[in-house]
């Protein structure tokens, strides 16, 4: 296993839950980026997580901000920072949750990829609101359970696709996008640092689990995490522009059955739609290394 | 040198901007605020004015970048109007609870529906409690000279609060009056550069808008009411400076207009109020004791300011171009909320020129005339909307 960087830059105190992906998810993004980065969060977990004035446990500058003000306040920060002889030596960094960055955010991170702010721009992805306490997302998977979308006699569980903010992003012509996972923690500060290394817009989808909202056990975070990427549920892959790179196929292909089951807001599932996740999860995966192939091609 | 110039109220908005330094500008378009973007624009493209132009997809995201980069230690401007303003509306208080001094021009335009682009308060009004300083014009040239008073003011270390700098839907955005544009050196040394004590650097961190608990939340409102009292005397301060060094008086917290000992005084707000001035000349050739005072500070109000000038006056007319559903126009129950328990006297409310309604000079005798007879009979009632299609008749003859 390679060294992850020494450098520490969040410390303890968090407020987060056992087991939380999104702390992980900020260490390791502190790790790749360095000191020199200046963050946006908006309304989410990491709004509470840093602590509670005047504690914070981010050896950084910090800007909170409105919910749905993530991509307009990068831009802020980063014209801001440009009328006073500071460039890219300043990372600016806009850390959203799914909610903020899908739905509420997803106006603003738009306009800041399509007027190409100098950003990377981070959804760190748990599958619900669950700040608020696992409401539903546009980022929460078919299938699954929230509190509002609480598995009842008439209706029952999420009926709606998990929106592919990958597809979205890339739709606005930016250098660069990539998912990575706090279960493979060296690819993840590689991709970050491969981020803050390219001028213009960025955007990293962390995947992030929840065990309070996803009702699993806080010790197999990782685990799940590991588990999501060989089911091909959340694949790693990244696309520098437009060019799709799959970085980590796995080896032998689980059945996401051995994801799912490990996770009670899916216990309600009936074995028919567990198999018809399974037919969508391959096609996703067959389309994406399509996807490579072909854009792969295209630049040779 | 200082020149001046025949523009539109948007353009000396955008020149007031530019004359202040503002270093980010962050704006989306809407009538009748337009001019002030393309204005700003093209002073940036010509490289007349040093600055990032943030083009924003909304208004909400305009203010979040102004605000964001008041962070970063810039002196930020935006302008809008009606609903890019009630869009905005979150942001407005997240920029006064931040302690920012994000200074901003807003277009006075009716809010839908029915859909309307013309002059009408409400949309600033409604803003009244954001933590915003309000200021309300009257010309071109006050819009031009607000915007450089209200980064003074705001910019105060004791005050660093955000303002909010009024004009008219195009009875002033869009109707050219001469303005003077002053010397840069002159406006560089009343205002100087933005340097604030805190603000986002590497070096030194800090965390911008945690979370605050209880036992904190309140004092920190209370701080920003401070900086709200305090500021009533540093908006006359800063007019005072404003007149030694660029010769204009604006009238500070609230413009008097032949007000010594009158009987009856006729409260208004920014640009009815020159046309009004007209109308109380008449009056007073006529033999009518009557004077006008034009609220032109909002917030933080004046009231002390109000109580002194109301000492020896019977009856007052307030003129609102706007009415908050359910109580009354906006500056008569403020205006009523401080006198009382200091002067009883006779105040009626009189709403007019919603949505742009045009307000002659007749419509504005005779209102005045109806508050001149108010010194000899009870009043009839408290609210009167002026000029509706079913009492034009009375109003216009």
């Amino acid at each position: 296993m390679a060294k992850l960087p020494d450098e520490e830059l969040m410390f303890q105190g968090t407020t987060a839950c056992p087991g939380c992906g999104a702390a992980h998810a900020m260490r390791y993004t502190l790790k790749a980026l360095g000191k020199d980065t200046i963050m946006n969060l908006p309304a989410c977990c990491w709004a509470v997580i840093p602590g509670v004035w005047p504690s914070r446990n981010l050896d950084i500058p910090l800007l909170y901000n409105a919910f749905e003000a993530t991509g307009a306040a990068s831009s802020g920060v980063r014209a801001g920072l440009d009328v006073n002889g500071i460039g890219r030596e300043v990372t600016v960094v806009g850390f959203a949750g799914d909610g903020g960055t899908a739905d509420i955010g997803i106006q603003a991170l738009s306009g800041c990829l399509e007027r190409g702010t100098d950003t990377i721009q981070i959804m760190y992805d748990n599958e619900a609101y669950m700040n608020t306490g696992i409401q539903r997302s546009g980022a929460t998977p078919y299938g699954a359970w929230t509190t509002t979308t609480p598995v009842g006699s008439r209706q029952a569980w999420k009926k709606n696709p998990k929106k592919n903010m990958m597809e979205i992003v890339n739709a606005h012509g930016i250098p660069y996008a990539a998912t990575v996972s706090i279960g493979h923690p060296e690819s993840m500060i590689d991709k970050l640092r491969k981020a803050k290394e390219i001028p213009g817009p960025k955007f990293i989808h962390i995947y992030a689990p929840c065990p309070t909202g996803w009702r699993s056990d806080p010790s197999i975070t990782v685990e799940l995490c590991r588990l999501a990427v060989d089911s091909c549920v959340f694949p790693l892959y990244e696309i520098e522009n437009g060019v799709y790179n799959v970085y980590k196929k796995p080896k032998k292909k689980i059945p996401v059955r051995e994801y799912m089951k490990l996770q009670g807001r899916f216990r309600h599932l009936p074995e028919n739609e567990v198999d018809r996740i399974q037919v969508n999860v391959d096609r996703e995966w067959e389309l994406l290394l399509k996807k490579e192939a072909f854009t792969k091609e295209q630049v040779v | 040198m200082s020149k001046t110039v025949i523009v539109s109220g948007n353009f000396a908005a955008a020149y007031g901007a530019k004359l202040s330094r503002a270093a980010v500008v962050a704006a989306y378009p809407i009538t009748p605020q337009t001019e002030v973007v393309e204005k700003i624009a093209s002073l940036v493209a010509d490289g007349e004015m040093d600055a990032q132009f943030v083009k924003v997809e909304s208004e909400h995201s305009a203010m979040a970048a102004c605000i964001a980069a008041s962070n970063a230690g810039a002196r930020a401007f935006t302008a809008s109007s009606a609903h890019g303003l009630t869009l905005m509306h979150e942001l407005l208080i997240w920029a006064a609870g931040a302690r920012l001094p994000v200074v901003m021009v807003n277009i006075n335009r009716a809010m839908g529906p029915p859909w309307s682009v013309w002059a009408d308060h409400h949309d600033a009004l409604a803003q009244k409690g954001t933590g915003q300083l309000q200021f309300f014009c009257e010309s071109n040239q006050e819009v031009l000279d607000s915007v450089i008073m209200a980064y003074k003011i705001c910019e105060g270390s004791d005050i660093m609060m955000p303002a909010m700098v009024v004009e008219d839907a195009f009875i002033l955005s869009h109707t050219k009056e001469p303005v003077e544009i002053y010397d840069q050196e002159l406006v560089d040394e009343f205002l100087p550069p933005y340097n604030p004590e805190y603000k986002l650097d590497v070096n030194r961190p800090f965390g911008f808008g945690s979370l605050g608990m209880p036992d904190w939340y309140m004092d920190f409102r209370y701080k920003m009411a401070e900086a709200m009292d305090k500021a009533v005397d540093r908006v006359e301060e800063v007019n005072k400076k404003f007149k030694e060094v660029f010769g204009r008086d604006h009238g500070g917290l609230i413009e008097e207009y032949k007000t010594d000992g009158v009987d009856v005084l006729i409260f208004t707000m920014g640009s009815i109020s020159s046309t009004s001035k007209d109308v109380i000349d008449e009056l007073r050739a006529e033999g009518h004791n009557i004077g006008l005072a034009r609220l032109r500070t909002y917030r933080p109000f004046p009231a002390e300011k109000l109580r002194e000038l109301t000492r020896n006056v019977n009856v007052v007319g307030v003129l609102d171009r706007s009415y908050t559903f359910g109580h009354m126009g906006d500056s008569a129950g403020e205006i009523k909320a401080a006198l009382y328990g200091h002067k009883d006297l006779i105040l009626k409310n009189y709403i007019v020129g919603l949505g742009g309604r045009d307000l002659t000079p007749k419509i504005l005798k005779n209102i005045m005339l109806d508050t001149l007879s108010l010194q000899d009979k009870e009043l009839d009632e408290e609210v009167e909307w002026v000029d509706l299609r079913i009492n034009q008749e009375r109003w216009r003859r």
